[in-house]
């Protein structure tokens, strides 16, 4: 990977925000938005505005386009572009700076384009409503995508949005804003939906252009890891403030903070547990086979998510499942919850097949292996109390209710909430909160195996890592072994002891931890680790 | 794509069959027709006489397979009554339902696209209640009463009468119309902010696309696709609304002929009423889905 440096910090600032303050609608929990923003980014530099969701990030990225909606009004401060003091919000002037002098891209690039219309069409209408004569406006596209390194630029350009990779999608969208080669790219967390080789390309691709074009890059994100591959510099936001800033070297190297701190700190991996002693493996699995089909009668779809599967998890140790999308982990997972009939293979649990079980015997199997999922909002039924939600399996499987209802509060307490708020419903809670009361939810059964199924990839790195720490705390009270799903290796390698590696639904590698991440045999593991953001950097840091 | 196309057109095939059966079942099971049709003291040879004329006394799968031969051959019978093959008289009613059928529907979609247009892009103003709070009691409303007070006011203030085949096609499209316009309204609406609020147009604004090109070419083929679905449904209602509606403004239509068929129990006419309205039905869900291909690629292209 590349990383250019740029940035001319003797030329005039490029960008300069002064004392922004954006102000929140009333009731909130706080009262602006972001308050006293100030920074600069000169002609060709990279700045990383880095903070957790609510921190304030994304609405300046807004602000600098003059699309903030009318909810969230400007209170004070200036926003300049060269020389020039941006019109206010929302006014037509922007029409005639946008695409031209600042171009902005966001998280999700394929829903960022028309789904209806053909992608090239919707790039050469950038170029229309901007005033390029039709006779230019293909050729300058097709240029456009053959510069972002697009496969068969004619084809792409007769696709439809849905038709594309999400890597493709992205590089279509940073075709479509670097058009009229414009001085400013504000890139919203353009990568956190692809996996990580994808974001490694694109990460890679951004910097490329920057160096090509001489454009500054505002990139606004929450993972450390991106910035230490792309930033030159770095503010750190709060709350709606910035905290620290400076250079991306001083800040990764010396962060002063203690925000700062904590935030890379909980983007590194942690040691690994002592593993207790080998005994008889409590899951076994043996030559899974699990394919879908789909689709009408006619054109039938078949997808072959598992192939051939095999591992073994011995009682209390955690077995780390990665991948990218589409690699087969999550069925994998459905298949050991026995949620998906397997094809061919066995499954045992300790020792007896329950391959094939059924009625009753699967009902009781269901107590002894719960699972967390990725999404802890759509997880919990909006409409009953967490103490419900909590008690109803041990309820089901035969505690009397009083005393469910008394354990429902005592593992509110022992996951880090109060015994109190067992009467609240789900909305009253964070996203972290919420993954805390799923995880309570799946140890009311007192599980001997916890399935989690991309559990933490859905909060912020700091919440992620407390969330990690109870995963692992709760595993040494309740002794459960845990097979966790992640793609995220950063996170595989905090939490297990031994990982398996998948690719297009087969097994590519698997063994202890630490010898894959520090002697990966198979090539896709070392692409996988190569392309991790910030990995090398953290495990340097973790190891001294 | 041929798959799709293909697997539409034989369940619609399916779905007719199935159609044409059930009706031949319901005609038979509810009542013996040939006594319905006698007078009411005709001794039992004269109901043995009607019932031998219909064909009524062979056995039921003669019955039917002689009724589904007829139906390939194009013979569908004749009314008891006037003795004409019951097509012929479907077809001078036809161009009647059709015309009321069609300003209604375009009185619907014209109508409730552009106000719920409006109330998407006023939302929560009192623009947008206003427009929704109509729409809600359009469709509430029952039709016979919207076309019974269009007829007293016609006549009485205006000293017009509004009923009758003479009479201008717009009242009782209007009457036929409004409920539907009422839904296609409401649907419009969320159909469009949920379009205008997705992700691809604050994309759009971001490359400074105007807000009226965003509008009618972004977010409008989008929002149109489920009001697609929505207009194949409200046909069924159209129909159904259309047989109050011609009775009401005594508008010589099929649904008028289907009303009177029933009272006299004119059975060959009824039973091919019926399967005339399943097929239309049948068929525009047809063309609802085939239109799929037309505006979402996602269907057209995999």
């Amino acid at each position: 990977m590349t990383k250019t440096p740029g940035g001319d910090a003797s030329a005039p600032p490029l960008l300069s925000v002064n004392g922004l303050g954006i102000g929140l609608p009333p009731g909130g929990d706080r009262a602006e938005a972001v308050t006293d923003i100030s920074f600069q980014i000169h002609p060709g530099e990279t700045l990383c505005l880095v903070g957790e969701s609510g921190s304030g990030k994304s609405v300046i990225g807004q602000a600098i386009l003059g699309m903030l909606p009318r909810a969230l009004p400007v209170t004070g401060g200036s926003i300049r572009l060269q020389d020039k003091v941006l019109p206010s919000q929302r006014d037509a002037a922007y029409q005639a700076l946008r695409s031209v002098r600042m171009a902005m891209i966001f998280q999700d690039a394929g829903a960022s384009l028309n789904p209806v219309k053909r992608v090239g069409r919707q790039l050469e209408e950038i170029l229309k409503v901007h005033g390029v004569p039709a006779a230019e406006r293909r050729d300058r596209v097709l240029d456009m995508f053959e510069a972002v390194r697009l496969p068969d630029p004619a084809r792409i350009f007769a696709a439809y949005p849905h038709q594309l990779s999400g890597g493709q999608a992205q590089r279509v969208v940073i075709a479509g804003a670097l058009l009229l080669k414009p001085a400013l790219l504000v890139a919203d967390e353009p990568t956190t939906a692809l996996d990580v080789t994808t974001q490694a390309e694109i990460l890679d691709l951004i910097a490329a252009l920057k160096a090509d074009t001489g454009a500054s890059v505002l990139f606004i994100t929450h993972d450390f890891g991106v910035v230490a591959e792309i930033a030159d510099r770095v503010a750190v936001m709060k709350d709606g403030r910035i905290v620290e800033a400076g250079r991306a070297g001083d800040v990764l190297d010396r962060p002063q903070h203690p925000y700062t701190q904590r935030l890379i700190a909980a983007s590194r991996p942690t040691g690994a547990k002592p593993s207790r002693a080998e005994e008889a493996p409590i899951l076994e699995a043996d030559g899974l086979h699990l394919t879908y089909r789909s689709g009408p009668i006619f054109n039938r779809r078949v997808t072959q998510a598992v192939r051939d599967v095999s591992l073994s998890l011995a009682p209390g140790r955690t077995l780390a499942v990665v991948g990218e999308s589409g690699s087969g982990k999550s069925s994998l997972a459905r298949c050991l919850l026995r949620l998906e009939e397997v094809e061919r293979g066995t499954i045992r649990f300790k020792g007896a097949d329950i391959t094939h079980l059924a009625g009753r015997d699967l009902q009781r199997l269901r107590k002894s292996v719960q699972v967390v999922l990725q999404d802890p909002y759509s997880a919990l039924n909006p409409r009953q109390t967490i103490r419900s939600a909590i008690a109803e399996g041990p309820i089901i499987h035969g505690m009397p209710v009083a005393e469910a209802r008394r354990k429902a509060e005592d593992l509110l307490e022992l996951t880090g909430l109060t015994a109190q708020s067992a009467d609240r419903y789900p909305h009253e809670f964070s996203g972290g909160q919420r993954q805390r009361i799923c995880i309570a939810r799946a140890l009311a059964l007192e599980p001997e195996l916890l399935i989690a199924d991309e559990a933490v990839s859905a909060l912020d790195v700091s919440i992620q890592a407390q969330i990690l720490d109870l995963f692992r705390d709760m595993q040494a009270r309740f002794g459960f072994a845990m097979v966790f799903i992640t793609h995220d290796l950063r996170v595989a390698r905090a939490i297990s002891d031994d990982i398996l590696v998948m690719q297009q639904g087969r097994v590519v590698e698997s063994g202890a931890t630490g010898q894959v991440f520090d002697r990966p045999a198979h090539a896709y593991t070392r692409a996988l680790l190569a392309a991790a953001p910030g990995l090398g950097l953290a495990m340097e840091e973790g190891a001294a | 794509m041929t798959g799709y196309i293909l697997s539409r057109v034989l369940r619609a095939i399916i779905t007719l069959l199935i159609t044409v059966s059930l009706v031949f079942i319901f005609i038979r099971f509810s009542g013996d027709p040939a006594a319905a049709l006698a007078p009411p003291d005709a001794p039992q040879e004269v109901i043995d006489q009607y019932a031998r004329a219909m064909g009524l006394d062979q056995p039921l799968w003669q019955q039917y397979t002689s009724y589904i031969g007829g139906l390939f051959r194009g013979e569908f019978g004749y009314s008891i009554h006037t003795g004409r093959p019951v097509e012929a008289l479907f077809l001078d009613r036809l161009p009647y339902t059709l015309h009321l059928g069609l300003t209604a529907l375009s009185i619907a979609l014209v109508l409730g696209i552009a106000l719920g247009a409006i109330a998407a892009i006023n939302r929560g103003r009192l623009l947008d209640r206003a427009v929704m709070g109509f729409s809600v009691f359009a469709f509430a409303m029952p039709n016979f009463l919207f076309g019974l007070c269009l007829i007293l006011i016609g006549a009485l203030v205006f000293q017009v009468f509004l009923a009758g085949a003479s009479a201008n096609v717009l009242f009782p499209a209007l009457t036929l119309g409004l409920a539907a316009m009422g839904s296609f309204a409401r649907f419009a609406r969320s159909s469009l902010l949920e379009t205008i609020n997705a992700p691809f147009m604050r994309a759009a604004e971001a490359r400074g696309i105007p807000f009226a090109r965003r509008l009618i070419l972004h977010a409008a083929p989008n929002a149109a696709i489920p009001l697609v679905t929505l207009v194949g449904l409200s046909l069924g209602a159209l129909i159904a609304g259309s047989v109050v509606t011609e009775q009401v403004f005594a508008w010589p239509g099929v649904g008028q002929l289907l009303v009177r068929s029933v009272a006299t129990r004119d059975i060959a006419t009824v039973q091919f009423l019926v399967l005339a309205v399943a097929f239309t039905m049948i068929m525009a869900n047809l063309i609802v889905d085939l239109l799929y291909l037309v505006i979402d690629p996602r269907i057209r292209v995999k």
